[in-house]
């Protein structure tokens, strides 16, 4: 065992890495550098390519090659790579060809082309994608990096994303080739779980059985054929051209559309056995055989002529894969390499001319194959590659094909006759494709004079030698891909070779040129006398239907159930509520046990008849502010019932927030009219039934739900804990801090967005920035008289000066006691929700009695800053119990005794409470800020411009 | 006492009452009531949710007495803020309102309205 070979194979990983770190910096890069930078990029996959070559022996040598990287092992998905013949075969087309595409790429693309650093990046990400699909050894891993490069396949063909007809392609080749991926997905899974391992080679070693296997394969041949526009989703290919063409060669001729091949080449060894292998591929591989090929008769875009080409080569791919037996899977691998080789140069050619010409319009070029001879001889190598002439590697592996169709059984014999049509109609477009490109027309002016870059005609040139040498000397090829036959089984020898003797193979490859000779032919004369072929109507015609229909079906369906009615909305919403809970509660047949009888607390009937009467009354409250006043009311008392069944946290959090939700709607409410609870429409049966519905519902459950608990409380053992690893006697802020910490984590990304919300829909336009410190207009600075001795600044109306005297004795020390409640929470009532709304309580009385500016005065800072500090300070607890405690909002108890404080104890979590008292109190200066501040202001503005006859800054529409 | 809990027939039928009432209120159109409507319904949860926990004494280790179950305690405290921070922005929403229709109601959202609209003309013109 070469151990030097299979070492280098440990880098795969990290060059997967690099292709991506890569094509972050590349767009930046090249719009810097231009695009000579390109040819240095090509560095990377001409390197992978180097290196793939140096493991071939050990993948030749059939050495079990693989690396392991845990990724998600709840989902038995990892970073698993595995080097054998068929990835090796497969990374040194996809690198390769990759290597050539960049440098032709160089320059395909006018200097300063603003979409050349987008490409750029977009295919070197693609080439790692692809380089993953063919490496990957998890079926999982498989299925991402597949959509990965139907993602970037996407990017690719709207690079021209302003052109309709670009974006359009662009999403019809990516809902076809994703919804296969989903079919795929569920394909792989099923195939994991009836295999038990997700590891694809364990999987292909020993394969399962059964129908579920079955549904499996048949789900992962769908995704591999609308992949590799087999029929019926050959329609997406031709769209896809309209990318740019080195692009097109890459992805939609050498190497993506290849992945569904290469998923049946990798699938085939262990499951071409079962009966639905042949029966969906080898159909569906010879319908696209010859549909693609006789559609490629009638295009008049050289691009699109060789795209149907590919969709025919594709296949016949998929026929040889499907025929199944190991002769033709080794004539499947050998077709494939020489389909990139030959396919990628055609498409090179296409785009010389095109770039040098103007157009690839074969009705509108003449002269080209005198006025290029370079480059017509190379077009013509390669296209008598196509066509299976010696002596290029096209001709070896279509023999091979034949050959092993001929051993392929009943199968075999009816893809041979579909392979020997389809070969004939290749020769005829091949044919129509030299002529159309290079022929000289008499009824066309020639082509102008134009210079051929070497950096576009070397990777042309390049690709055909590749195709020649493999052609003279196919032996070279052998070991490859009888290597990766030889897992299905035993195959013949020396299957690839320039001359075989006369056999039946040859002569079926002579009977395609005739026939091919005689179709072009005929077709030349029917044009010469009429008028030339013309492509069909746009295909996918069931694709546009179905989208069609899917969109008008999404309005119409909106239409039908968004109302655009709160009332009706909330009114469905409820009524579900009802009808499917509802239902269950009663259907359970769950009933209540052990109810307390209504005398047990007499405080507590007392309590919940006063709610009950408040309640009521609000409902029936004609003004604005006493209903607000009723339902403050009705907090203080649910305060007060959790005081009696022991829950001080949320009384002391009940009464601050109950406080705070008080002076807010106060502030708005003195702001809109005194009319502002007058519905204009009464309620009605219909609210009042539905809310009585689920009034009941919640009392039955309410009932109910004490009594169907089977378990004790996890929280019988909590206090423990509680003490000894979250370091703190009150398990309630223990639960917020450490044991659910994520949770209030989440909570305070909410008040977060609350107060952002707040903040942005009183100001609109900025949302930063502090209350007003002092009046900006000089003149109302000049009307306040003195300042007052007992706050920092003057608001001209002094409510009162009690309150001021009150604020100024009372303020600071407010402050401290929160900062105790704050540490103190840990262990007794209290935490950083009190301690930041106690805060928020201060600020509210300094804002009463001074104004906006004193409220400004008493928080001079961005509140934005406090809000992101606070979030700041709980991302750092939650890293810092990574980096202390081995996972993410782990506590640390800190103890010390320290001379003079005596004892003392800190635990981490603390700095997590710290950020909750930070971003509650930048939730109530928010508050304070928007809803007071902000409408005092918009108001002065609004009486101001009322008098000068402005309106400009009234938000009036 | 067994380790069963005890349905409260009064508090849940305070839940209920404050469930109904809030919702009604919920279901207007006009703002301040939907407000007024959200801050019931948030009481009538909190109690909902303590109601599914056993009372005692104080969560604190070290009280005396069987203490109160900490994990409902826990999430109303949750609640309770959240509550606050939402009906802030309820109270925004509807002071943006009143600016720039100068009305308490709702009016049906116009796009929706708009969407049947294009609907109807679509289906017209086929």
């Amino acid at each position: 065992m070469s151990e030097p070979a299979t070492g280098l194979f440990s880098l795969a990983g990290p060059m997967l890495l690099a292709y991506a770190a890569l094509a972050v910096v590349t767009p930046t890069l090249v719009r810097r550098f231009g695009r000579d930078l390109l040819t240095g990029l090509a560095l990377l996959p001409a390197a992978t390519t180097l290196g793939a070559i140096l493991l071939l022996p050990s993948a030749l040598a059939g050495h079990d090659t693989r690396t392991h990287l845990s990724w998600i092992p709840a989902l038995s998905l990892g970073i698993d790579l595995r080097w054998d013949a068929l990835s090796a075969a497969m990374t040194i087309v996809v690198a390769g060809i990759g290597t050539v595409v960049l440098l032709y790429s160089a320059r395909y693309f006018p200097a300063g082309d603003d979409g050349t650093g987008r490409y750029t990046g977009a295919l070197i990400a693609f080439a790692g994608a692809m380089l993953g699909v063919v490496l990957a050894d998890n079926l999982i891993l498989l299925v991402i990096c597949w959509e990965l490069t139907g993602i970037l396949s996407y990017l690719l063909i709207a690079l021209r994303y302003r052109k309709l007809a670009a974006r359009k392609a662009a999403a019809q080749a990516l809902l076809v080739t994703t919804t296969g991926g989903l079919a795929m997905l569920v394909g792989a899974v099923l195939l994991g779980h009836a295999a038990g391992t997700f590891v694809l080679s364990e999987v292909i070693a020993d394969p399962p059985h059964g129908t579920a296997v079955a549904v499996a394969v048949a789900l992962l041949i769908v995704g591999g054929l609308a992949k590799s526009a087999i029929f019926p989703f050959q329609f997406w290919l031709p769209g896809a051209m309209a990318a740019p063409t080195p692009a097109s060669a890459y992805l939609h001729a050498a190497t993506m559309v290849k992945a569904g091949v290469y998923l049946f080449a990798r699938l085939a060894p262990a499951f071409a056995a079962l009966p639905l292998w042949s029966w969906i591929l080898v159909p569906l591989g010879g319908l696209t055989l010859i549909y693609g090929a006789a559609q490629a008769l009638r295009q008049r875009d050289l691009k699109l002529l060789l795209a149907y080409g590919t969709v025919s080569q594709l296949g016949l791919l998929t026929l040889l894969l499907g025929a199944g037996n190991p002769d033709s899977l080794l004539a499947g691998l050998a077709m494939l390499i020489a389909h990139a080789s030959f396919k990628a140069a055609l498409f090179f050619v296409v785009g010389i001319i095109d770039t040098g010409a103007g157009t690839r319009d074969l009705s509108k070029l003449s002269g080209l194959g005198r006025q290029k001879p370079v480059l017509f001889m190379l077009a013509v190598l390669a296209a008598i590659s196509m066509a299976g002439i010696p002596p290029m590697i096209g001709f070896a592996a279509k023999e091979a094909g034949y050959a092993g169709l001929l051993r392929g059984g009943g199968w075999g014999t009816a893809g041979l006759l579909m392979m020997v049509i389809g070969s004939a109609l290749t020769v005829a477009y091949t044919a129509r494709f030299l002529w159309g490109a290079f022929g000289t027309k008499a009824a066309v002016p020639p082509a102008g004079h134009f210079r051929s870059p070497a950096l576009m005609l070397g990777p042309t040139a390049l690709l055909v030698a590749i195709g020649l040498v493999l052609g003279v000397a196919p032996a070279i090829l052998e070991p490859l891909v009888s290597s990766y036959a030889g897992v299905a089984g035993a195959t013949e020898a020396h299957p690839l070779a320039l001359w075989h003797g006369f056999n039946l193979p040859l002569g079926l490859s002579a009977l395609a040129w005739a026939v091919g000779a005689g179709l072009y032919f005929a077709q030349r004369r029917r044009e010469s006398a009429g008028t030339l072929a013309a492509p069909g109507a746009e295909p996918g015609t069931v694709y546009q239907f179905l989208v069609a229909h899917l969109e008008r079906g999404a309005v119409r369906f909106t239409a039908a159930t968004q109302r655009g009615s709160l009332p009706v909305s909330l009114g469905s919403i409820l009524a579900v509520l009802i009808a499917f809970p509802g239902t269950l509660i009663v259907l359970s047949g769950v009933r209540p046990r052990n109810v307390q009888s209504i005398w047990a607390s007499p405080a507590e009937l007392g309590l919940c008849l006063l709610m009950a009467v408040l309640a009521v009354f609000v409902l029936r409250c004609k003004r604005a502010i006493t209903a607000v006043l009723l339902v403050g009311g009705i907090g203080y008392l649910v305060a007060i019932l959790f005081i009696l069944r022991g829950a001080p946290d949320l009384a002391l959090t009940q009464l601050l927030v109950e406080t705070i939700t008080l002076v807010a709607a106060l502030l708005v409410l003195r702001r809109l009219p005194d009319t502002a609870l007058h519905a204009g429409v009464g309620g009605n049966k219909t609210r009042l039934l539905l809310s009585a519905g689920v009034g009941a519902l919640m009392t039955a459950l309410a009932l109910v739900m004490p009594g169907v608990r089977s378990q004790a409380p996890v929280s019988d053992q909590m206090a423990g804990p509680a003490l000894e690893v979250g370091g703190g006697h009150n398990v309630v802020n223990v639960i917020l801090v450490d044991i659910r910490a994520w949770d209030t984590f989440g909570e305070i990304l909410v008040l977060v967005c609350a107060a952002t919300g707040v903040a942005s829909l009183v100001f609109l336009s900025r949302r930063t920035g502090a209350a007003p410190r002092g009046p900006q207009d000089p003149q109302i600075a000049a009307d306040t008289g003195a300042v007052s001795p007992w706050l920092a600044t003057n608001s001209s109306p002094r409510p009162s000066l009690l309150l001021e005297v009150v604020t100024r004795l009372l303020f600071h020390t407010i402050v401290v006691f929160s900062v105790y409640v704050l540490f103190v929470g840990h262990d007794a009532p209290g935490g950083g929700f009190a301690a930041g709304l106690i805060v928020g309580l201060a600020l509210t009385l300094r804002y009463v009695a001074g104004g906006a500016f004193e409220l400004g005065e008493s928080a001079p800072w961005d509140v934005g800053k406090i809000l992101g500090l606070g979030v700041l300070l709980a991302v750092g607890s939650a890293a810092g119990g990574i980096v202390f405690g081995g996972s993410a909002l782990q506590s640390t108890v800190l103890e010390a005794t320290v001379p003079v404080l005596g004892h003392l104890k800190f635990v981490t979590s603390s700095i997590f409470d710290i950020g909750v008292y930070l971003v509650v109190i930048g939730l109530v200066l928010d508050v304070l800020r928007s809803l007071g501040a902000g409408l005092d202001e918009q108001t002065m503005l609004d009486s101001v411009g009322s008098s000068t006859a402005n309106p400009a800054k009234s938000g009036r529409r | 006492m067994d380790s069963l809990l005890q349905s409260n027939l009064v508090v849940a039928v305070t839940i209920g009452a404050l469930f109904a009432c809030g919702l009604y209120l919920l279901m207007s159109r006009n703002l301040i009531r939907a407000l007024l409507g959200f801050l019931l319904v948030g009481h009538g949860t909190n109690l909902l949710l303590l109601s599914s926990g056993r009372s005692g004494s104080a969560p604190i280790v070290g009280e005396a007495g069987e203490s109160a179950d900490p994990i409902p305690q826990a999430l109303i405290l949750t609640s309770i803020v959240i509550t606050l921070a939402v009906s802030t922005f309820l109270m925004a929403m509807a002071y943006r309102n009143y600016r720039l229709t100068r009305l308490a109601e709702l009016t049906d959202d116009p796009e929706d309205a708009g969407l049947r609209a294009a609907d109807a003309d679509a289906g017209g013109g086929e």
